[in-house]
């Protein structure tokens, strides 16, 4: 085959080759976005603000799977389990140990990281559908988990536990939600910066290498059971801090919070977004938000229905996600331009 | 050691459940080389449709009938409807689409029949079969019906040219196309066939767990489980992955402390995972030489 | 007399690049006309392009019926068989069940039975491993059964691509031979496309010399093949 042929050949890779280049925002539309998400609170009241934190805090579960996915090839139905171990151990450590909030979020991420890397080890001679059966096992386990008897002094059991909204320091003149949104943003922006500069390292070449041929990269030198294993790692942890934000946001951690509905809407939200599109995980975790809501106040006896059919609208017109309207877009201000 | 043979047995009669539903799940993954969640709620819907006949007075054996072929046909139009245009789409995609499927199928299906639980008959009754205590005579009917169908998918695909033309047709797509075949109707046949083993495998379960929207998502999963453990280019493999799945089961229930029902899904999935670690392609799978 | 094959303007693209640019050739009945040319210059893609394999623009005519917007399988059915680059073998399959493939458009059975009969007699290593997987033969004895199952398509024209690619010299000979015998004697038309630019000669009666996309030369293989200074610029011989 030529080379011609070869770069366009038919047939699905398990997961589609996103141009290193094509995987974030240019920097003048990332400044706009970035103030506005900084103004916007100002102006609104506070239900919307906390609806404003929570899209933050999904982004960031769905831009961890867009790293795992996205990034280095490997499909996990399992992301909820980490969302949910990061939540339990801010709120045990909050509760029972009177650790500050701030404090839980590192600590949190350590613990999610070293959980998705150990997980990561023996998942290695998996990839595809037996990936997925064995992430979807862990997600279905880790409810049960958490209700387990010996545990219950912990977690609370099946009630769960009461998370305490930490106020603004310093008495700074704002509201819980209003600190807190704030809180969460830094905390976005810095595991974004973080992400997309992972993705333009070494490693980052490491794990698109493994992600479009892992036999071609390991043919090549790249560590490929290290860098899996990282991946699964670094996606674990910052899936982690976003269930570290939620369980404070949402001031309560409970068992069936954490089900595999929790992981399919990630799934979904990352498709949604554009697999592999750092900026679409915002998107996406709109999409997870505010669809479900929509469907039922069209018809609280076929919410589910409504949102199928709406999901099916949306990758019909977009089966590539919001990144293909993002390169359209692209291409409109390309053409304006020239004239 | 008694108890260890009766957990056995026991497995063996659910695990005709999973073998049921292992089936229709490499029958769709031999069309489409993917595995379509939406699966099981089709199951659903199908028994559903055969409840209702009989609620308005169609015999069993006339209502099962019925539901086949409304299945097989259902399952061809959902595929060049739904899943024609999706293609091209990356594989992601399409597994959203069956997500939404899935979401429209189990909703539509709850308020068209709400989701109180639903008595459904057995042409096989519920006696204890040959006297056993652990196999009645429903759970014998199922296994009978599985090995059957197996017997049937069998000589459809080694003796039949149309079944020749469907396993090509999934094997080397393009050189399908190059002796003739239609190999995008080969994927609606599929679709067909696996839609109507589904409604199959729901009607065996439903007279088990009771039939109600929800009724098959533990069993895809099972099924899934099976199909893969079995080797997901193996109908055999798929029927004998169904009753080793009934059995881990069963004796992850009976032997592992602490295991309650809900931990039995999680653990029988690490157990099956566990094999594949050791076997990656399945227990009678074909290993797949990876070419660079 | 029209042409069995009239290729005329053909232009194919793989995504935005352009492969053939505006390429024209004919073939007539009973002929065996070979496609040469350089790696990358568009050999495979004019026969894919034939076959709407690849998005193209352009007129290809067969009997005089245009096979523009067709799909793949229905142009296979008007009687083109194709064999690919790599022999696009269903290696899962036995010998036996490729060459039932090859045959799976035709209604006679019996007319069937006795093709797979001959095409054991023209291919003997065949017979010998007729329920075997096909995954498991060699490279010689694959691209024989790719040949096998395209003629037991009963074609009006035999399409194939590099059938000389990764075989032995000797191997090869043979299977040109066959090839030779199958359009003399079958009377099946054959366009084959070749890197081997010497043994294709000897074989064809036409020859076409494509580069970057266009035919830069055609005449009689014979002729091509005498003409020192044509063999040294663009056959490399």
């Amino acid at each position: 085959m030529s080379a011609a042929e070869e770069v366009v050949a038919e047939g699905h890779e398990a997961v589609e080759a996103v141009p290193k280049r094509a995987m974030t925002l240019g920097t003048g539309t990332s400044l706009v976005v970035l103030a506005a998400l900084l103004i916007v609170p100002m102006f609104v009241k506070n239900f919307i603000i906390f609806q404003m934190t929570m899209l933050l805090i999904y982004g960031l579960a769905v831009l961890a799977l867009n790293i795992l996915t996205g990034g280095s090839g490997q499909f996990s139905l399992g992301q909820s389990a980490f969302y949910a171990v990061g939540a339990y151990v801010s709120a045990v450590l909050m509760e029972h140990a009177n650790v500050n909030y701030a404090l839980t979020i590192p600590i949190s991420a350590v613990i999610c990281f070293g959980f998705g890397y150990l997980f990561g080890k023996p998942a290695l001679r998996l990839s595809g559908i037996y990936l997925a059966l064995a992430t979807f096992a862990l997600a279905t386990a880790m409810p049960q988990l958490l209700k387990l008897n010996f545990l219950e002094h912990w977690t609370g059991g099946v009630q769960g536990l009461v998370v305490t909204k930490p106020d603004a320091p310093f008495g700074l003149p704002m509201s819980q939600d209003m600190w807190l949104y704030y809180f969460t943003l830094a905390v976005t922006v810095a595991i974004y910066i973080f992400s997309v500069n992972l993705l333009r390292s070494r490693s980052g070449r490491a794990f698109m290498a493994i992600r479009d041929n892992e036999i071609a990269a390991s043919s090549m030198g790249v560590n490929v059971a290290l860098y899996k294993t990282l991946a699964f790692g670094v996606s674990a942890g910052i899936t982690g801090v976003a269930g570290s934000l939620g369980a404070i946001a949402v001031q309560f951690v409970a068992p069936d919070s954490y089900t595999i509905t929790l992981a399919i809407s990630l799934f979904l939200g990352m498709v949604v977004g554009g697999v592999g599109w750092l900026p679409g995980s915002f998107v996406g975790a709109a999409f997870i938000i505010f669809v479900p809501n929509m469907a039922e106040s069209i018809s609280k006896g076929l919410s589910g229905a409504v949102f199928g059919v709406l999901l099916f609208l949306v990758i019909y017109l977009v089966p590539h996600g919001a990144r293909q309207v993002a390169i359209l877009g692209q291409q409109l201000v390309g053409k304006l331009r020239k004239n | 050691m008694e108890l260890f043979t009766n957990q056995v047995l026991a497995g063996i009669a659910t695990g005709a459940i999973y073998a049921c539903m292992a089936l229709a799940v490499v029958m769709i993954y031999q069309a489409i080389d993917h595995l379509n969640f939406a699966q099981g709620e089709m199951a659903m819907f199908s028994t559903f449709i055969s409840w209702q006949l009989m609620q308005w007075g169609v015999s069993y054996w006339a209502a099962f009938l019925i539901t086949l072929a409304f299945s097989f046909v259902a399952g061809i139009a959902i595929e060049r409807i739904l899943f024609k245009p999706l293609v091209k789409a990356p594989v992601l995609t399409n597994v959203a689409g069956f997500i939404a499927l899935f979401a429209i199928i189990n909703s539509s299906a709850g308020l068209i029949w709400d989701f109180t639980i639903k008595q459904y008959p057995t042409p096989f009754g519920s006696a204890p079969f040959l006297g056993s205590q652990l196999i009645s005579t429903h759970q014998a009917g199922m296994i009978g019906v599985t090995v059957a169908l197996l017997l049937a998918l069998y000589f459809f695909f080694q003796y039949t040219r149309i079944g020749l033309a469907m396993r090509a047709a999934a094997s080397v797509p393009e050189s399908a196309r190059l002796v003739g075949i239609n190999t995008s109707w080969m994927i609606a046949l599929g679709w067909g066939m696996a839609t109507a083993i589904g409604s199959i495998a729901g009607m065996l379960i439903a007279p088990v767990v009771f039939l109600e929207p929800n009724m098959m998502g533990g069993v895809l999963i099972y099924g899934f489980a099976a199909a893969v453990l079995g080797g997901l280019s193996s109908p055999f493999g798929a029927v004998v992955g169904g009753f080793l799945v009934g059995v881990f089961e069963n004796l992850a229930g009976t032997y592992i402390p602490g295991v309650g029902n809900e931990l039995k899904l999680p653990i029988a999935l690490a157990l099956i995972i566990s094999v594949l670690v050791v076997k990656p392609a399945g227990l009678f799978g074909r290993h797949i030489v990876k070419r660079v | 007399m029209t042409p069995l094959l009239n290729v005329k303007d053909l232009r194919a693209y793989y995504g935005q690049v352009q492969a053939l640019h505006g390429l024209s050739f004919s073939l007539n009945e009973g002929s065996l006309v070979t496609l040469l040319g350089a790696n990358g210059a568009g050999k495979t893609t004019t026969l894919r392009a034939i076959c709407n394999m690849v998005r193209s623009t352009g007129g290809v005519e067969f009997e005089g019926k245009p096979l523009n917007n067709r799909s793949t399988e229905s142009i296979v059915r008007f009687g083109i068989a194709h064999v690919p680059q790599g022999r696009g073998t269903f290696t899962n399959m036995t010998v036996e069940e490729n060459l039932q493939l090859g045959a799976i458009t035709r209604k006679d059975r019996a007319g069937i039975v006795s093709d797979i009969e001959r095409m054991y007699a023209h291919f003997p290593v065949l017979k010998q491993r007729h329920t075997q997987q096909a995954g498991t033969l060699s490279g010689g004895e694959q691209q024989m059964l790719a040949v096998a199952r395209a003629l037991m398509l009963r074609p009006r024209l035999m399409l194939l691509d590099e059938p000389s690619f990764g075989l032995a010299p000797l191997v090869v000979r043979d299977l040109f031979g066959i090839l030779g015998k199958i359009n003399r004697e079958d009377k099946v038309s054959i366009l084959v496309v070749e890197q081997n630019a010497q043994l294709a000669l000897e074989l064809a009666d036409q020859a076409y010399v494509i580069e970057t996309g266009r035919i830069v030369m055609s005449g009689k293989a014979k002729d091509i093949a005498n003409n020192e200074e044509i063999r040294k610029s663009y056959l490399g011989y």
